[in-house]
């Protein structure tokens, strides 16, 4: 890029554009590499995809939620003239592939055999010329359904009379999951017995969807001659899907090439293995064309990973001055007609363990229950960190209904309770070891921002018209960045992430990612890590990910890992770079290691600036004559030592018309803390965008569902994506606690926002309608429900 | 059972009128399975989702020249069929005429629908939901409709026969909406919807005509309340020969909860609509009256 030289007056401008403009050598402001291509539409997606003689794939999908399949006549359908196949369950049997195993080692059907379990499961598929073909002759398709009663209600699953959905399962007699507890029941329970302030609040956490703006499909090729299939496809973890091909579809490791090209979002909608690719991978090889398959808006709201869908009864234990003793929950968990939840697999309720938050607590015991209902499987996804989001909104509720109860200040109710600085490592009554954190800074500092005080005074006067203006504020702790291999793993997947870097002879280097971004900004990010390590300049270095042919073996982007995985490798796989820079420069310069000091971007000898050799040198003296090591180059595998522990306070202002009960949010503050920042600017943007995610789920958003078990929720029109309108001009602030493991410091913050805005929405609507004695009121908060709740009907029947 | 999923449209037959004669002369010989297409906002998702049996589209938006436009008379505003919501939403001269325009244009759908969608494809889809047909019923709007024998007028009330239904025979076409002007009158219209764009979950747009500090007349439609969008005589009984107050705006509230009809929904319970017909009720004819208010004021000081 050429910098014309500057006028005079340019300067002041500059200036203010320095946040969005910086052009540092390691971490900073810097705008994100890869958006050229984005804004100028040069992205190159999934559906961008097409191969010589492609094919299209379209999946019959069931209308009805739960039938046993009687007959199917694909007839018709075979007879249209542009159909190439129609392929149902029983062919697939006949293959031992109308089965596939989920991430949480249930199965699921990839066409069904017997029995319907969803509505929008699939039946069957066409392939065919074209796109349109292939779904003008699903409507040729004659399905013959004997319609079976449905469990729509998670809470009706157990109940005795239920239909039992799982009939495939040997023995299965009942609509049971699975049972998980943590904590010490007893413990807690005499905490609870002898505390002088109660309080127990049950709430819902709907069902939602993460709705990324690209839906899930693939492009499917296996070439007959070298038996080697390339997949493109929708994938937030490239290699844990190649290694499961390879385990369910029996080819070959090595002859499988899964590419996950740009990703128009993926907020964990992206991480299991879909029927449709599979479906995908079977067409080309009965074909021996390539297939493509896309779905559509309302296939993927229907079929996919949704996300919560959490039924919790939540108690706090607590003395009369506000020193919060216990938490107590029992959890009933949607986990839909197959358990596809992505969880590390010593926690089969993922990271929910972490209910008991920032607050130091004498005791704490989870009971969950998780069944089967005749929805669409998933349970991990939105941007969740593996179910923290239903935990950290679950305390975050009842701390505000105690506060409510004790008529304190919410504020001040939290800060009472915070973990201090000087008990990290801080082992909480579940086991987690939060790593780092100095809460009371954050909280001082979102106070600060939004003026808390004078929000105070301003409510107090406004209540005294009648006006109904809330606050809400949500303190949250995240666990992310899964592992180590040692405690989590996905389907025996130990999760450790890969880094390749190399540095070609001119000083320009490559650096290969086991993560895949899906939006993050990987491709600035992980430039920037290297380059201060390094010092070259980021615009130097090209972030290759998402194609297990060219990257290392890692398990992929979700659970805000990247940074705390794949973020250290990079640091890491750059330091033994530098190390054996270090080497070159010595014989370049002379003299030995020990003498040489690293400033980044070059080496000297100490006590004289004046005889060094910068990167760039070092790595043309690697790759030239002579006697010096060869390349500049190495490879590392991170297995993260312990999770990391970002948190963050945020704070909410509403306003709502007591005549309508619409909510407007007036005001959000959020400040995160998540430990050393590569990127701020990259860091604003994920977390503005999960706070517009947190306002939509808090405010509007919820797959829904009629008693016969039909999804209500399967357009744009029915499940409500927040726009601009709806939400505040964000005031983004931020603390720095390194984690002290970390390699750099950093934390992860991809999840942050959609974890801790939530609850704080929310409880600035209750606080809203304090005056009409509300201490909850259940998601989404849509304009009826506040009015229903004003009306004294909190919790609606759905 | 045949049932499918899915959001592209089966294959249809595409023709392009050039002028209304066409546009009838398309439809009378392509037959029942014939549709009009105008800015497309609703009917093409209907088809992509197949809910309908559409197999030919005849495209009118080459109509526009002919049938998009504003006309402002002294006793008549006209707006023709073509007219598309950003030219209703930009007109000063109709904001003038009928506030209530520009109230309820700027929350119908988004910029991208308001620059496509025309008031004759809003009133034709006859959708319960549909924010211009509340707007139309208000202003006691007729309809003019014309078929290859020639044009006839309809009133609201008889334009709109149901959901989705419409005196609009098979082989005519909606060309123009015509609206009376009468003095001492203004209009407002309120929406309450769950995110900008969404379908109202219930909306009400007032009309009332003033002399002498009483009001002569007044309108109020509903919309997202039930199949009855043809006004609220009832409100306009109470309303006729009485001073403005807050309590009697309070009755003609009471009266649009109790006369609606409203299902529940995604959008709200059945209680929460009713309390919204009430309150928006309220909020539009108050709002009706402050704009009459001033413009009196204004008469009497000439």
């Amino acid at each position: 890029m050429t910098i014309a030289p500057e006028a005079p007056h340019a300067t002041h401008r500059r200036r203010e554009f320095t946040d969005n403009d910086g052009h540092p050598v390691g971490y900073g402001r810097m705008l994100r590499k890869e958006d050229p291509r984005f804004v100028r539409g040069q992205g190159k997606y999934v559906d961008d995809v097409v191969l010589p003689g492609m094919l299209h794939l379209a999946i019959l999908r069931s209308p009805v939620a739960h039938a046993r399949i009687l007959s199917i006549d694909t007839s018709a359908a075979e007879a249209h003239p542009k159909v190439k196949a129609v392929v149902t369950g029983a062919d697939l049997a006949k293959q031992g592939l109308a089965w596939m195993p989920t991430l949480s080692n249930d199965v699921q059907a990839v066409l069904v055999t017997d029995k319907v379990r969803f509505q929008g499961q699939e039946v069957a598929f066409v392939v065919a010329e074209d796109r349109y073909s292939a779904r003008d002759a699903l409507e040729l398709i004659d399905v013959e359904y004997d319609v079976l009663p449905a469990v729509a209600d998670v809470r009706n699953a157990l109940a005795p009379d239920a239909p039992v959905i799982r009939d495939d399962l040997d023995g299965k007699k009942d609509n049971h999951c699975f049972d998980w507890e943590t904590g010490d029941e007893a413990a807690t329970a005499k905490v609870f017995d002898e505390a002088q302030v109660k309080v127990t609040q049950d709430m819902v956490y709907p069902r939602v969807h993460p709705a990324p703006m690209e839906t899930c499909g693939c492009v499917a090729d296996f070439e007959r001659v070298a038996g080697k299939l390339t997949l493109w496809c929708t994938s937030q973890a490239p290699h844990a899907h190649r290694t499961l091909y390879a385990l369910v579809a029996g080819i070959p490791e090595h002859k499988i090439r899964v590419i996950s090209p740009d990703i128009g979002g993926g907020f964990g909608n992206k991480v299991p293995i879909y029927p449709g690719y599979v479906c995908s991978v079977v067409a080309s090889i009965v074909t021996g064309k390539p297939v493509k398959w896309m779905e559509d808006r309302a296939e993927n709201l229907i079929s996919t990973g949704f996300a919560r869908d959490y039924v919790m009864r939540g108690e706090i234990a607590a003395t009369k001055d506000g020193r919060i003793q216990a938490i107590r929950t029992n959890v009933l968990a949607d986990h839909g007609a197959f358990n596809g939840t992505a969880a590390p697999v010593k926690y089969p309720a993922g990271f929910f363990g972490v209910f008991t938050g920032s607050y130091d607590l004498d005791a704490a015991y989870c009971k969950m229950t998780a069944v089967y209902t005749n929805k669409a499987p998933g349970g991990v996804a939105y941007a969740c960190s593996f179910r923290i989001t239903e935990a950290v909104y679950l305390v975050e509720r009842l701390v505000d209904c105690l506060a409510y109860e004790l008529k304190m200040d919410p504020a001040e109710l939290r800060r009472k309770n915070f973990i201090r600085p000087e008990q990290f490592p801080y082992t909480t009554q579940t086991g987690w070891v939060y790593d780092s954190g100095e809460y009371e800074r954050t909280l001082d500092k979102a106070m600060e921002l939004a003026d808390y005080a004078g929000l105070r005074r301003e409510q107090a006067q406004r209540r005294e018209h009648g006006e109904l203006m809330g606050i809400g504020m949500s303190f949250f702790t995240e666990a992310v960045g899964a592992g180590p291999r040692k405690d989590m793993d996905i389907l025996g997947l130990g999760m450790a992430d890969g880094c390749e870097l190399r540095v070609h002879p001119t000083g320009k280097a490559v650096v290969r990612l086991s993560v895949q971004s899906q939006g993050q900004g990987h491709e600035t990010t992980f430039a920037q890590i290297v380059a201060e390590e390094l010092g070259i300049p980021p615009e130097d270095i090209d972030v290759v990910h998402g194609d297990t042919d060219n990257t290392p073996f890692g398990l992929g982007t979700y659970g805000s890992r990247s940074t705390p995985v794949s973020g250290a490798a990079a640091a890491l796989v750059a330091r033994k770079v530098r190390d054996k820079a270090r080497i070159i420069a010595s014989g370049m310069l002379e003299c030995s290691i020990a003498d040489l000091e690293w400033e980044k971007g070059s080496f000297h000898v100490t006590g004289d600036p004046t005889q060094s050799v910068t990167i760039q040198d070092i790595a043309m003296r690697a790759h030239g004559a002579g006697d010096l090591p060869e390349g500049l180059e190495a490879q590392i595998c991170y297995n993260p030592e312990n999770l990391t522990y970002p948190f963050g306070c945020y704070i909410c202002v509403v306003d709502v018309d007591p005549g309508t009960a619409v909510v407007k949010v007036r005001k959000f503050v959020a400040v995160d803390d998540c430990g050393t920042q590569i990127n701020p600017m990259i860091i604003e943007g994920q977390v503005q965008g999960g706070c517009a995610e947190g306002v939509g789920m808090a405010l509007m958003q919820m797959i829904a569902f009629d008693e016969d078990g039909n999804c209500l929720s399967a357009s744009f029109m029915d499940y409500l994506i927040p726009t601009a309108l709806e939400v505040p001009h964000w005031i983004n602030g931020s603390t720095v606690t390194p984690s002290p493991h970390h390699p750099i410091g950093a934390k992860g913050v991809g999840e942050s926002a959609t974890v801790g805005s939530p609850p704080a929405v929310v409880n600035a609507v209750i606080d809203a309608l304090a005056p009409f004695g509300i201490r909850h009121a259940d998601m989404p908060l849509t304009p009826s429900r506040v009015w229903d709740a004003m009306q004294g009907h909190p919790t609606p029947s759905f | 059972m045949r049932g499918v999923i899915m959001q592209v449209p089966a294959p249809i037959e595409y023709e392009r009128a050039t002028d209304v004669a066409h546009a009838v002369d398309l439809l009378e010989r392509l037959g029942q399975d014939a549709r009009l297409v105008a800015g497309g906002h609703s009917l093409i998702p209907m088809m992509k989702l197949r809910l309908t049996d559409v197999e030919y589209l005849v495209d009118i938006n080459d109509l526009h020249d002919e049938l998009g436009y504003i006309r402002i008379g002294a006793d008549e505003v006209r707006i023709g069929a073509m007219t598309r919501h950003r030219e209703l939403l930009e007109s000063a001269e109709l904001a003038a005429a009928f506030p209530i325009f520009g109230d309820a244009e700027k929350v119908i759908a988004d910029p991208v629908v308001r620059n496509r969608g025309t008031i004759g494809g809003s009133l034709c889809q006859a959708d319960p939901s549909e924010d211009l047909s509340a707007v139309c019923t208000t202003l006691d709007a007729s309809c003019v409709i014309r078929g290859r024998d020639g044009e006839r007028v309809v009133s609201m009330d008889d334009f709109y026969r149901g959901p989705y239904e419409t005196a609009v025979g098979q082989a005519e076409i909606l060309t123009e909406i015509r609206f009376p002007v009468r003095p001492g009158g203004s209009s407002a219209y309120f929406k309450v919807e769950r995110r900008a764009g969404d379908w109202a979950v219930t909306s009400a747009g007032a009309a009332v005509w003033m002399a002498d500090g009483v009001v002569t007349d007044a309108r109020v439609g509903l919309a997202a309340v039930g199949p009855n969008t043809t006004g609220m005589p009832q409100i306009s009984a109470l309303l006729r020969g009485q001073e403005p107050t807050e309590d009697l705006y309070e009755r003609a509230g009471a009266l649009a909860a109790a006369h609606c009809s409203p299902s529940p929904d995604g959008r709200g319970s059945v209680a929460y609509k009713r309390h919204l017909a009430g309150e928006l009720t309220r909020r539009s004819l108050r709002r009706a009256v402050e704009r009459i208010q001033p413009s009196t004021v204004h008469e009497k000081e000439r």
